[in-house]
């Protein structure tokens, strides 16, 4: 029972990181932009944020400062790919190339420092509950926070007049200009929200999962989050279910090694890539639904007037 | 606010693009409640003076009145704020939304909140106005005519004083244009102004009380459409040296070439449309031309017979010979050459030059020897193809995109005729195209039936398929109704056709 607990427990602490960055980047892309440069913004989001509480000693400090510093980087990539039309793949991939540069650099003199990271918190009754009691309820601040940005992102795109704009604009820009809608600002307003959350994403790692900072820490759960998005169909739901599920498989290989099991560790390592894209490609097998929610004009810059 | 005779007057109106003046010192005045026709070829100017009117792009010079009152319209959002509404010829709606949706998109904030209010207030407009919707359906499932409802409903619902429409019979059967123009007569008497862009002339006669005519860019005559005769109006638009149609003269078919026998395609995209039960036949030495609204398979039936799209079964046969497994390449060495719809992108590589887009699909005229290009022999090629067919360009290495539409088109079917093809199926030819161009294009296509060749004509244009087809029949949603000979078909069944209803005829035949 404990071990089942144990087990969950962990696997959601380790896929927080990846929700946050992939529900960032689900907001960007349907907007229609496709930011490559995760990765960059969540090492930098990282680093930023531990070098802040490192010598403020706030944990808050480090978090804003990881958010501003992920954003500055998205605006940096939408500066490129939005105003100036650059090729979107290119300036993304340049971003987490910048990005992982970058967070060496200034990370170099942290490495082997360490902060108190954050605690986990109990919340009052529902903490009590078996196995999902302590698996779920007794997390850190982030954790519940993460909940709270996929609830939100859910409720955004379904209901909203924002959402409804959102979706349009990543689908035609051209037939949203059309309909008086701003394109350019709506887009740069998605790409923030995306490099905020890579930043905090980033954090989670440096505060909260292993409060530490270590050059390329993200191990490409940049990478693993544009995969997760579009193989979620551009979804919510399906993208928390994925980043759970690479959580689980996470944990599980650690669980296996623990149990004695003598097969390579690169392998057992690759296991968390291999069966959330499995999973998530058998999942988004309804043309249908996929095609409704895919953003049609993903990657394709926009000039009005043009 | 009494609302002033004149809603909508435009004064010298200027919009320079690079390398041509678009607009050049227009006038235009629309009154309250009138129907107003702006004619012009393709390229004389109406786009963009719809353009300006809507906001999307500004005038060099000149000035917009509109009730009285000089405006300057920034954009689309200032131009719906005015009562401008536009529906445009290429929709601008989305696919992924429903109809509530999209109709919300267009709306302030605060209008919306309450989705079922909106919802009945789309009902209520559209009944009104006899353009059945539901606003809970998703804009993918519509047909094109319902699409249509769906942008004219959102002016509606918008509150518009004018409406512009930009070519909005092409995408619509002879009933349905029936249908839009009796909301449209009702709109006006309700005091709505309309403005109706077309190049369709008797359309224009039967709606408009008055029409402004473009040439070039500058207004060429102020008329009443329903005062004048169809040619009068064709010659205010394409001048006095331009020839307005073909003579076409009879058909003389001989042995039948292609031959189509329960052609079913499943198609694996979710918009898509799939082929069933396809059945037709083609000879030498006629045209045969299949109408139908766009969107109802006429781009799948093109694939299937040019070898985009291979099949396994035997339901296609050339000269007798099955050809379903047969790639594009392998059909074109046959004999069999395809003019696709679109002509940049599929047609012709838009950054290659002319003479690189003529190896594209001459290779087999001698161009390559042992896999080498011979370079002299591209270019005469393509030079050929220039002047026989009146290509205006600066010359063989000039890229395919700095091509008119027009020109471009006469150049891949040139390219396509200079191989002398067997068969030529043809999809659009003439869409987007100036009246100068398409009778050229009409010409070759008859001298290639003079020749020898079939010809499949894909087309939306009815009266190009009445005017050069020797058969011909109508696709809708994947089926193709029966060929019946062009004399004897009458509009009114090839509406039927076009809508689906093949089969009202067959039973009748059958009970008979």
């Amino acid at each position: 029972m404990d071990l089942l607990t144990n087990i969950l427990a962990a696997t959601v602490v380790a896929g927080t990181p990846l929700l946050l960055v992939a529900l960032g980047e689900l907001i960007c892309e349907r907007s229609g932009v496709l930011n490559l440069g995760q990765e960059g913004m969540m090492l930098m989001g990282a680093v930023a944020g531990f070098i802040a509480t490192l010598s403020t000693g706030s944990l808050a400090a480090g978090i804003v400062t990881a958010m501003l510093t992920g954003l500055a980087m998205s605006m940096l990539f939408a500066v490129m790919a939005v105003t100036l039309s650059a090729n979107q793949y290119a300036a993304g991939l340049a971003l987490t190339i910048f990005g992982t540069g970058l967070s060496a650099f200034v990370g170099a003199g942290f490495v082997g420092q360490s902060i108190e990271g954050f605690e986990k918190i109990a919340i009052p009754l529902l903490s009590d509950l078996p196995v999902l009691g302590r698996a779920l309820f007794t997390q850190d601040l982030l954790v519940y926070f993460s909940w709270l940005v996929f609830a939100g992102v859910a409720l955004f795109l379904r209901f909203s007049r924002g959402g409804l704009v959102l979706r349009a604009v990543g689908e035609s820009p051209g037939a949203a200009n059309a309909n008086g809608l701003r394109v350019l600002t709506v887009r740069y307003l998605a790409v923030a929200f995306g490099g905020a959350m890579a930043g905090l994403a980033g954090a989670y790692l440096s505060l909260a999962y292993t409060p530490m900072w270590t050059e390329n820490m993200t191990s490409g759960r940049g990478w693993i989050a544009l995969a997760l998005v579009v193989f979620a169909s551009w979804r919510p739901g399906r993208l928390l279910l994925g980043a759970y599920l690479f959580g689980a498989a996470s944990i599980l290989h650690l669980v296996l090694q623990g149990l004695g099991w003598r097969s390579p560790t690169e392998l057992l390592a690759m296991l968390p890539y291999v069966v959330t894209i499995l999973m998530l490609i058998l999942l988004s097998f309804d043309p249908v639904r996929t095609r409704l929610n895919t953003p049609l004009s993903l990657g394709q810059p926009y000039r009005p007037g043009h | 606010m009494a609302v002033s005779a004149q809603r909508l007057k435009l004064q010298g109106i200027v919009k320079d693009y690079p390398g041509c003046r678009a607009n050049d010192g227009v006038d235009l005045t629309v009154g309250a409640g009138e129907i107003h026709a702006l004619l012009g070829e393709n390229g004389a100017g109406k786009s963009t003076l719809m353009k300006i009117i809507y906001g999307v792009v500004q005038p060099d010079a000149g000035r917009i009145v509109w009730n009285g009152h000089p405006v300057t319209v920034e954009n689309p959002a200032r131009a719906r704020q005015l009562g401008i509404g536009m529906v445009f010829q290429h929709f601008s709606l989305f696919e992924t939304l429903t109809v509530a949706e999209n109709i919300a998109l267009g709306l302030p904030a605060d209008e919306v909140r309450d989705r079922g209010a909106l919802e009945q207030r789309i009902r209520e407009v559209s009944e009104h106005y006899g353009m059945a919707l539901d606003p809970r359906r998703f804009v993918s499932t519509l047909s094109m005519g319902e699409r249509q409802r769906v942008e004219i409903v959102r002016c509606l619902v918008q509150e518009s004083t004018l409406l512009i429409l930009d070519e909005p019979t092409s995408v619509l059967t002879p009933q349905e244009v029936a249908t839009l123009f009796k909301t449209l007569r009702k709109l006006a008497r309700d005091g709505c102004s309309i403005l109706f862009i077309s190049h369709k002339l008797e359309e224009v006669r039967s709606l408009c009380d008055q029409a402004t005519v473009l040439r070039q860019g500058r207004v060429s005559g102020h008329c009443q459409p329903k005062d004048l005769s169809a040619s009068d109006i064709a010659r205010l638009m394409v001048g006095d040296d331009t020839p307005i149609a073909t003579q076409v003269s009879a058909a003389q078919p001989g042995d039948t070439l292609l031959q189509v026998q329960e052609l079913s395609w499943q198609t694996d995209d979710p918009f898509g449309t799939s082929l069933k039960n396809i059945g037709f036949s083609l000879r030498a030495g006629e045209i045969v031309g299949i109408a139908g609204v766009a969107g109802n398979g006429q781009e799948e039936l093109l694939k299937v017979l040019s070898g985009e799209i291979t099949l396994k079964g035997e339901a296609i046969r050339f000269t007798g010979e099955a050809i379903d497994r047969l790639p594009p390449g392998a059909r074109r060495a046959r004999g069999l050459a395809v003019v696709p719809e679109e002509r940049l992108g599929r047609g012709a590589v838009p950054v290659m030059s002319l003479a690189d887009n003529a190896l594209l699909t001459a290779a087999g005229q001698g161009l390559v020897r042992r896999g080498v290009i011979r370079r002299q022999r591209v270019r005469e090629f393509a030079r050929d193809v220039i002047s026989c067919f009146g290509v205006r360009c600066s010359g063989e290495q000039s890229s395919a995109s700095s091509l008119s539409g027009g020109n471009l088109q006469k150049y891949i079917l040139g390219r396509e005729a200079c191989q002398s093809p067997r068969l030529l199926v043809a999809s659009h030819p003439t869409w987007g195209v100036d009246v100068g161009s398409a009778v050229a294009i009409h010409q070759a296509l008859v001298k290639l039936r003079d020749e020898g060749a079939a010809i499949l004509l894909i087309s939306e244009d009815l009266d190009e398929l009445y005017q050069l087809c020797h058969r011909m029949g109508a696709i809708c949603n994947g089926r193709l109704s029966p060929l019946a000979p062009a004399s004897e078909l009458s509009i009114n069944q090839l509406g039927q056709w076009m809508a689906g209803n093949f089969e009202v005829e067959e039973l009748a035949d059958a009970a008979a």
